[in-house]
């Protein structure tokens, strides 16, 4: 039976009951007792979400090896840094895989998403976990951006400089938030013991609490998302252990392998020690902000700082509310035409990215326009609504084509995430110095 | 049975349990109002900061600098320029988008800002978007042949006026 094959018992067809330790107890609890056992196929998953939790796991391992030397000031952090990588032993593993595994769990985390968008998971009755995943992804983000600039090095000086000078465009509030994310008027001291506190204690419990009830909610609502077509797809329970724990424990096993070989052979970065009287350039986000960074060169930043990213993130946290009250067809794409739909708002939101992008270029570069509102309303407004009004276009146009409210609202978000997704691309390789358009 | 009609009349009203249990969450929402209020002056930046008040840089004398040329102060953050017409103007070296160090081209005459692309002219006037405005000022003071600029704070404007130069 696949029962003995899979605890690796080999010819006994019976295996007896083992004691069980603590530890493997409390983790069968977040699992139900059994499982259809349709649920288990891989597509269904690809195991991204329980990847991105042993990734998280392992981050606060290397994170604790790491606290061990680091020291968060601002005339000995990048020092500390420096020791790890060269005369700790295994003090550059250690890093690289803090490194590594901080960023796959951005990636992993964001193709999770991507999965449950394109699998109705956010639908009735899973609403509630959606938003504790959005905010789960927050805190992940907020993790990364946080631990950039702990190293104290150009690359973080300037890129934190740059991301909480962003918040000096929230209207009324704006210099305020600024001195508030810094503790004073320039990034420094101040900054750095927020950001490590931040990155050390309150985002990691915030994740904790919120990953446990996450887990727990998929829980409650009967498991992953599967075809609603009855018993042939779901196919007849089986018990979670082994099952499910065999699969679970290699997509861990893979996950771990990966980071620590990536670590092995490829050194995070580490530049100069910060210095606030020189930008280096061109001056770099983290690659998962450079979409955000790319939004920046071509709209004033109250829109492209402050109000299309918040836009951007209600629309995204409001995703399965906009989509009705329908459950989830449990299919990739909701239907053939959902996928239809969707492939074609991805082709219009590469092309409308791509033009957008090389027209404003042009723009940007004739004479100036006047100062004051006539920019706000030409390089902010103007455009941003722009962008939603083609947003909304998408799904509305979607609609008409005979997609149901839960496709339209899926081509929509399409357009939205493959324009966000096109800026990134734009940021990361086609920048050169003087942030002028190259090729790579 | 007294308990009978308890139970299927109309609704008795709130009883002394619901009340204490009102109060007890007033009560609770208002501490917790109070923590966040706490941490928040706790977490909230000093109103000076490390102190640059009033503080005077001497760029040196008139004659060090040429027409039409730049000379960086580092330290104190900011480009002491000299305009063709022999006039002194002292621009942040802040860009006025985000806040990057703009680097002075002696070649194209122009600050191109490394962050966002922005780029501005020897008077500090935006050449290319993002930045929304030219590089802010520090007032310039000419005392017996001496340049010097007060960084305290940067003045900010909406356009170049030839009021904003001083001249010997």
């Amino acid at each position: 039976m696949g029962n003995a094959t899979a605890t690796g018992t080999g010819t006994n067809p019976s295996p007896p009951p083992r004691p069980r330790s603590g530890l493997a107890h409390l983790l069968l609890h977040l699992h139900p007792r059994t499982v259809p056992a349709g649920a288990l196929a891989l597509p269904h998953t690809f195991g991204l979400g329980g990847a991105a939790a042993v990734l998280l796991l392992l981050l606060a391992v290397t994170g604790a090896l790491l606290l061990a030397v680091y020291e968060p000031s601002p005339e000995r952090a990048h020092g500390a840094v420096s020791r790890i990588v060269d005369d700790v032993p295994f003090g550059a593993f250690v890093r690289n895989a803090h490194h590594w595994a901080a960023n796959a769990v951005v990636i992993v985390s964001a193709l999770h998403l991507l999965r449950v968008v394109y699998r109705g998971g956010h639908l009735p009755p899973r609403r509630g976990n959606w938003l504790i995943g959005v905010a789960l992804l927050l805190l992940v983000v907020g993790s990364a951006f946080t631990g950039y600039l702990l190293p104290w090095d150009q690359l973080a000086y300037w890129a934190v400089t740059i991301a909480t000078g962003m918040l000096a465009w929230v209207p009324a509030a704006g210099t305020a938030l600024l001195r508030a994310a810094r503790g004073g008027a320039d990034v420094g001291a101040p900054t750095l013991a927020r950001f490590f506190v931040l990155h050390v204690a309150v985002l990691p419990a915030a994740l904790l609490v919120l990953l446990a009830l996450h887990f727990w909610r998929v829980r409650k609502a009967g498991g992953v998302v599967l075809p609603a077509d009855g018993g042939a797809a779901r196919g007849p329970p089986v018990p979670t252990s082994p099952h499910l724990t065999v699969r679970e424990g290699a997509a861990a096993r893979v996950a771990v392998a990966a980071i620590l070989l990536l670590a092995a052979v490829l050194d995070a970065p580490l530049s100069a020690p910060a210095n606030p009287g020189l930008s280096p350039d061109p001056a770099r986000a983290p690659w998962y902000f450079q979409g955000l960074q790319e939004l920046l060169v071509h709209l004033h930043p109250s829109f492209g700082a402050v109000a299309l990213p918040l836009a951007g993130l209600a629309g995204l946290a409001a995703l399965p509310y906009l989509a009705g009250a329908e459950p989830s067809t449990g299919r990739w794409f909701a239907s053939p035409r959902g996928a239809l739909h969707a492939a074609v708002a991805a082709a219009a939101a590469l092309l409308c990215t791509v033009v957008s992008v090389l027209a404003s270029e042009r723009l940007r570069r004739g004479p100036a326009s006047g100062p004051g509102l006539q920019t706000v309303l030409g390089t902010g407004l103007l455009p941003a609504s722009c962008t939603v009004a083609a947003v909304l276009l998408v799904g509305l146009v979607s609609r008409r084509r005979g997609a149901t409210r839960a496709e339209a609202v899926q081509s929509a978000f399409t357009f939205g995430i493959v324009a966000f997704a096109v800026l990134t691309v734009v940021g990361n390789l086609f920048r050169g110095p003087g942030m002028v358009l190259a090729w790579p | 049975m007294a308990v009978t009609p308890d139970r299927t009349g109309p609704d008795p009203g709130p009883s002394r349990r619901d009340a204490l249990g009102r109060v007890l969450r007033i009560l609770g929402l208002l501490a917790a109002a109070e923590m966040i209020a706490v941490a928040a002056a706790y977490l909230w930046p000093g109103r000076g900061g490390p102190a640059r008040g009033g503080r005077l840089v001497v760029a040196g004398p008139v004659a060090d600098f040429t027409p039409s040329s730049v000379r960086a102060f580092p330290a104190g953050r900011f480009y002491l320029v000299r305009l063709a017409d022999g006039g002194f103007l002292a621009l942040s070296s802040r860009c006025t988008h985000l806040g990057c160090v703009v680097p002075w081209n002696e070649k194209a005459g122009t600050f191109p800002c490394p962050c966002h692309a922005s780029s501005f002219d020897l008077r500090g006037e935006v050449l290319s978007a993002p930045a929304p405005r030219p590089l802010d000022l520090f007032p310039v003071v000419i005392e017996g042949g001496i340049v010097k600029v007060d960084v305290s704070r940067a003045v900010e404007r909406s356009r170049f006026e030839p009021g904003q130069v001083t001249y010997l």
